[in-house]
């Protein structure tokens, strides 16, 4: 009786423990519920199955673009000429928005090849260019049409709302001709 | 609500059997029948009720239109079709349905509009207009989960653009959008998930429109003159007085919405939601429902990203700012101290920001000038901030605007000041719907300060300085009350 009373003089009593650690319980026990539910959300084990594709570039001439879909999206491979190269190399690229080389942007070894993921960094937009026929923009590169956003033959952002160069996809090299992407 | 002690005497019987057990007809009398309204309420006071049935109409047809859909991404475009060519009456359906949601937002507009302009989010009905910006809210997730289930062009891509507004955020962004997805582009998973979404949230709608009304009746309604009932002078019961004025409103709303159902049906549609999805093809232009392009348009006004050297500024007029404090609260050492302090966590968070921007830059080449063009946030990311925080100013609302004059009729400059955010709202609208070049940007910039400024800076400045007109006594004292109290 004594110890109670003197913890009820602080303002503190054992009832106020136990419901301090009930509620901690039911709190971890609500999260542990609530996790499944939330996790079922996530991509499921046959999407996840799906995060790697094989492109055989071998027919590619230069100049060409071809799309091929990884993970539901496209991928945009890209042989370059010789003379592109150098020309999108012969650019300063400090100074863009988000300042790549356009050599971090390739597989050395392997420069006439651009792989770029064909989604717009600004919301998500397949860019135009890859056609002969398409509208490329003000650098002949790719071009959104969502927001207007210009790309240069490196990928890389020059004008307009996407805040970062398309994304260059995790992808290697398993033969000359054979890349493997994801 | 305390339990409605059974009052009401009826002469039906099975009535009166039930009312005796369950008060429902007591409380629709009390709450439906002698409910005291403010007599002077015009038809802007319709529009609550012209919402309550759009929402009603919206849930029947849905759920008919339901049994005909298939949520999957190979049969959902069919499926709409076959609803429209070989389902019985399946075009009247979806063309109820469809033009629905945008005559819902008519009326949640205008119903809006009216309670700012005679301050029905002014006490005691804060808490009532907060209930109201989340239904807005709730609406607009499930119109926007609605339009993606034809799974045409403007569905898919619309889906795209607006979930990967979540990518923005730092760190999470990119999880965010995986889990919203449930892979990683939209697509059947998605498509699964906002159905399921878009059949259940109405019913969340319904129950949180219950919880409006029933504020609105503890209340009670505010009116034109913004002055409480005082007595019943000022009131006359909902039924007859106001069913009937509402009844002839709603049939007025309705013989628009179906004049538009049957004889204009695709005119607040793109042409681009009736191609079937491909996810290889962007459509040339994506644009938005027209009721979410103001806030696309806001989306799109921010186009300068905030970088290291716009932050070294910024400190460096936040430095400023001290000594100005220090003059200009000369004699209020309190009002100082607290200017000291809220600079000084302004500046104490750029720091934070800019440091952690430098340290987690990749940078190819490192040099000063690399470093000074590092983006701190993105254009997009204070974009999307931009866009959801126009509507959550709205939740702020009551305490932003402190005036004690609630009706704009005696506040001449307020009235004024509401007058050109209407005007920028429809600016917004309109830049919503250009392509992002040109004056449409510009113009689209100058609405989107107004909108902000107008709550953030004008309705505080008026709340205190404004010279209001006299406000009357009470409702039937009030000139303009068409029916004076006898
Ligand atoms: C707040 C109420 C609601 C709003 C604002 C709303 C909005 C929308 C919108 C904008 C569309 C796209 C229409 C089109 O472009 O064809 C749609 C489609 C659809 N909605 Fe709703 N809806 C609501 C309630 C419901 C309910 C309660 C259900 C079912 C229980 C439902 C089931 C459907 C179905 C099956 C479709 C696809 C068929 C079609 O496109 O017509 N909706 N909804
Ligand atoms: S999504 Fe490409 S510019 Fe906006």
């Amino acid at each position: 009786m004594d110890s109670t009373k003197k913890h009820q003089a602080d303002g503190e009593t054992r009832r106020d423990f136990l419901y301090l650690t009930a509620g901690a319980m039911g709190a971890v026990a609500a999260g542990t519920a609530v996790w499944p539910l939330v996790d079922s959300m996530n991509p499921a084990a046959d999407t996840l199955a799906l995060a790697s594709t094989e492109v055989n570039v071998g027919s590619v001439e230069a100049g060409q673009t071809i799309t091929v879909v990884w993970r539901g999206k496209p991928v945009f491979v890209h042989r370059r000429s010789a003379a592109e190269i150098s020309e999108v190399r012969a650019e300063a690229w400090q100074e863009l928005r988000d300042p790549q080389s356009d050599q971090s942007r390739v597989k050395s070894g392997h420069d006439e090849w651009l792989v770029l993921l064909g989604v717009c960094t600004h919301l998500g937009c397949i860019p135009m260019g890859s056609k002969v026929t398409d509208v490329k923009g003000d650098y002949n590169g790719w071009f959104c049409p969502c927001h207007g956003s210009h790309y240069d033959k490196s990928g890389r952002i020059r004008k307009g709302p996407a805040p970062t160069n398309l994304a260059v996809p995790p992808y290697e090299f398993i033969s000359d001709t054979l890349i493997r992407i994801g | 609500m305390s339990r409605p002690a059974q009052t009401e005497k009826f002469q039906n019987p099975v009535v009166q059997w039930i009312d005796e057990r369950l008060p429902i007809f007591t409380m629709l009398i009390k709450e439906y029948g002698v409910f005291p309204m403010p007599k002077n309420a015009n038809y802007l006071w319709s529009f609550g009720g012209i919402s309550l049935t759009m929402l009603i109409i919206m849930t029947v047809t849905g759920v008919v239109l339901a049994m005909s859909y298939v949520p999957h991404t190979e049969m959902a475009f069919d499926s709409v079709e076959r609803i429209m060519r070989d389902v019985n009456y399946g075009w009247l359906l979806r063309y109820v349905h469809m033009n629905g949601a945008s005559f819902f937002f008519i009326a949640v507009y205008i119903h809006i509009m009216r309670g700012l302009y005679f301050g029905s989010y002014k006490k005691p009905r804060e808490l009532l207009w907060i209930v109201g910006v989340v239904i807005f809210l709730l609406m607009m997730a499930t119109a926007f989960m609605g339009y993606a289930l034809p799974w045409s062009q403007m569905s898919g891509w619309g889906v795209t653009v607006i979930t990967s507004l979540f990518a923005k955020f730092p760190l999470v962004g990119d999880g965010i959008v995986t889990w919203l997805w449930g892979g990683f582009s939209v697509d059947n998973p998605t498509l699964n998930r906002f159905f399921a979404l878009h059949f259940l949230m109405p019913f969340v709608i319904l129950g949180v429109v219950f919880i409006h009304v029933w504020a609105l009746h503890v209340t009670g309604s505010n009116n034109p003159a913004g002055v409480e009932p005082k007595s019943e002078k000022d009131t006359l019961p909902f039924h007859p007085y106001f069913t009937s004025k509402d009844g002839f409103a709603l049939v007025a709303f309705l013989t628009v919405f179906l004049a538009t159902v049957f004889f204009a049906p695709l005119a607040l549609t793109e042409y681009d939601h009736f191609k079937a999805y491909d996810s290889m093809v962007t459509p040339p232009h994506i644009v938005p429902e027209w009721y979410f392009l103001p806030f696309y348009a806001i989306l799109k006004s921010f186009v300068y990203d905030f970088t290291v050297t716009l932050s070294l500024l910024a400190m460096a007029g936040l430095l400023a700012a001290f000594p100005a404090a220090y003059v200009y609260f000369k004699k209020d050492v309190q009002k100082r101290n607290l200017a000291f302090k809220g600079v000084g966590a302004l500046l104490g968070l750029l720091v934070l920001v800019t440091l952690l921007a430098l340290v987690t830059a990749n940078l190819e080449e490192p040099s000063l000038a690399a470093y000074l063009k590092v983006v701190i946030v993105p254009a997009a990311l204070q974009g999307v901030l931009a866009m959801f925080g126009s509507i959550l100013l709205l939740m702020v609302l009551p305490w932003l605007d402190t005036s004690p004059v609630k009706s704009a009729r005696y506040r001449p400059v307020y009235k004024k000041c509401l007058l050109l955010l209407l005007i920028s709202f429809i600016v917004l609208g309109y830049a919503g719907a250009q392509l992002p070049e040109g004056w449409p940007v510009i113009a689209g910039q100058v609405a989107t300060i107004y909108y902000f400024a107008h709550f953030l800076v004008i309705v505080p400045y008026l709340s205190r300085k404004e010279k209001t007109l006299p406000v009357p006594n009470s409702i039937h004292e009030d000139p303009r009350c068409a029916s004076k109290g006898k």
